[in-house]
């Protein structure tokens, strides 16, 4: 396979620009209750309801961490490759919002509980390493509701106290395709690792994005801007796009751009400054005294790492290795666990490389279809193997698959029961086949001569009446071996 | 270190302390002679000391993984400014 050449380029009327792009994604810690409180973390409670003393800063209350917490954010830091610190404090990162009943989000500053790691992009040019800045643990916020009352806003802190893993990385990225790589890599990998369940909609991953740009070949960054919590790859790519585009306008024009702080609006698809965030930086950062250093264990930190599972990047390696698939059927079959988990029973039971295809194919343009993850298939892992064999022994064609396979979607029958109710068998038996195609010859003696006499494309023509008058269920290989035999005498 | 008014007029400004005009004068003075008191610290060589963030020498005291709070929300939102039965209501406050 040729491989593509990377060109995303701002083009100005004075040249190419490059787009620099870092990420500050904030993932949801999957845990049962929230990072210094015993409220419950789950979506889609009642406003208010899960929401302690704590999480609404009563006075006198003191945070407590949940040790669940500390081993996700390890996990997670050991699935980006990257250093865990044995070592990390919690800071107050102070600012004022009707969402932070504290007046200070515990966060990390200068001692993190993870360090630098790389995660491994596939893309169109090749492979590219994603630099790992950083992953701290901090509190989420609670939610602003704005559009309930003309006058007031409506404050839900259920969300208050959740634990966020802030996975900073470094200014790798270079355009919206390589951003929406990056996203889907890490929430694969989160999924894999049950550190997050990386649900866009309910706010589960969200991210900052940084943006600069600088004529191609420049060795210095432009100034960045910060473009505040997206919630859709969509969105990242369409404000990254709005903002590049912005911010070469700007420098065509002899004009200064100014770092801030800046919004997307998604009606509008543009980035607009926020200017109550001007102030916002001063964040007087210091250690909370509520709450002492953690010192993490090295036994535990390696038992952790025993306990993984297997990554992404390992099991597309293992996939081609092991069951014969090209890289880009591999990238698709483990870019989700219960993906990976499907293709490999079913390759246990069936022929790999046709599992592959069929898997991409038609089940997943049914899944697709019907809006369902594929844990939630309605054809078995099973009958879906049962179905690839009797295409591989070659009991049906391709073409009778695709009937057998919807008939197992109405049904829920295994493929064999339908094959012979149905009477859907193939027919390979060379005896019948060639009586059944000299009764269609002789039926047929002028185009036959036709044939004879070179016109070549009524060969399709025969195979037609073929499938015709077998229902379909003529061995096309056979057909045509036996064809090109009679026609020939 | 030393503060000057306008210094003085941010900090508070981020603390949402209201600072009299008439009063950061004397404030600039009070706060500057606080910080030459604390700066006699710097003094001492620390270049091999390693910060000391805590007297307790304990480690970070941690809980399992269990819901055991919340379902408050009377109790949590009697101290809202206005009353509402699910929510906090505050002046509206939006970009």
């Amino acid at each position: 396979m040729s491989k593509e050449k990377f060109d995303y380029f701002i083009k100005g009327d004075k040249g190419k620009y490059e787009v620099v792009i870092g990420l500050e994604v904030h993932a949801q810690v999957l845990s049962k209750s929230k990072l210094f409180s015993g409220s419950s973390t789950k979506f889609g409670a009642d406003p208010n309801n899960q929401v302690s003393l704590i999480d609404s800063a009563f006075p006198g209350m003191l945070p407590v961490i949940n040790e669940e917490c500390i081993k996700q954010a390890v996990r997670t830091g050991l699935g980006l490759n990257a250093k865990i610190n044995n070592y990390s404090v919690f800071d107050r990162k102070n600012y004022f919002y009707a969402d932070l009943p504290q007046g200070y989000q515990i966060s990390q500053y200068k001692h993190p509980i993870v360090g630098e790691g790389k995660v491994l992009l596939d893309m169109p040019y090749g492979s590219k390493e994603i630099g790992i800045e950083r992953l701290h643990l901090e509190q989420d916020a609670g939610k602003s509701i704005h559009d309930m009352d003309p006058t007031n806003t409506y404050v839900d802190l259920n969300r208050s106290g959740i634990a966020l893993m802030e996975i900073v990385s470094k200014p790798d990225l270079r355009s919206p395709d390589e951003v929406n790589a990056y996203i889907k890599k890490l929430r694969s990998i989160m999924r894999y690792l049950g550190t997050c369940d990386g649900n866009m909609q309910e706010g589960s991953l969200r991210a900052d994005v940084n943006v600069s740009v600088r004529k191609e070949g420049d060795k210095n960054f432009g100034t960045r801007c910060e473009i505040k919590n997206v919630n859709s790859i969509k969105f990242m790519q369409m404000a990254i796009e709005y903002e590049a585009t912005r911010q070469v306008e700007l420098i065509e024009n002899g004009k200064e751009i100014d770092q801030e702080t800046r919004l997307f609006d998604t009606k509008k698809n543009e980035t607009r400054s926020m200017r109550s965030k001007e102030d916002a930086h001063d964040y007087r950062y210091f250690p909370d005294p509520d709450l002492l250093p953690l010192k993490l264990e090295q036994k535990l930190i390696d038992e952790l790492k025993k306990s993984l599972p297997e990554l992404p990047d390992k099991k597309k390696e293992r996939f081609m290795k092991e069951y014969g698939l090209n890289a880009y059927e591999a990238n698709v079959l483990v870019s989700e666990k219960e993906i990976s988990d499907y293709y490999e029973e079913v390759a246990k039971l069936s022929d790999k490389k046709l599992a592959a295809t069929w898997m991409m194919g038609d089940l997943f343009a049914m899944l697709n279809d019907k809006g369902l993850d594929i844990s939630k298939s309605p054809i078995s892992t099973k009958h879906f193997a049962e179905l690839v064999q009797s295409i591989k022994s070659g009991e049906i064609s391709g073409r009778i698959a695709k009937e057998v396979f919807e008939i197992m979607l109405e049904t829920g029958d295994n493929p064999k029961k339908i094959i012979e109710s149905k009477g859907l068998k193939q027919q390979s038996d060379p005896k019948e086949l060639e009586k059944m195609i000299n009764e269609i010859l002789s039926k047929n003696k002028d185009k036959v001569d036709q044939y004879k006499s070179g016109k070549d494309k009524l060969f399709g023509f025969f195979v037609g009446q073929v499938m015709k008058s077998s229902g379909g269920k003529a061995n096309p290989q056979l057909t045509n071996e036996i064809l090109k035999k009679l026609l020939k005498g | 270190m030393s503060l000057d008014k306008e210094k003085i007029k941010h900090v508070a400004k981020l603390a949402r302390i209201s600072v009299d005009e008439a009063k950061v004068d004397s404030l600039t003075k009070d706060l500057n002679s606080i910080f030459k008191f604390i700066e006699q610290l710097n003094e001492l060589n620390t270049d091999k000391v390693e910060p000391l963030t805590s007297i307790l020498n304990q480690s970070l005291r941690s809980r399992k993984d269990e819901i055991r709070d919340g379902k408050i929300r009377e109790k949590i939102l009697k101290n809202s400014p206005k009353e509402n039965e699910e929510f906090f209501v505050v002046p509206k406050v939006v970009e």
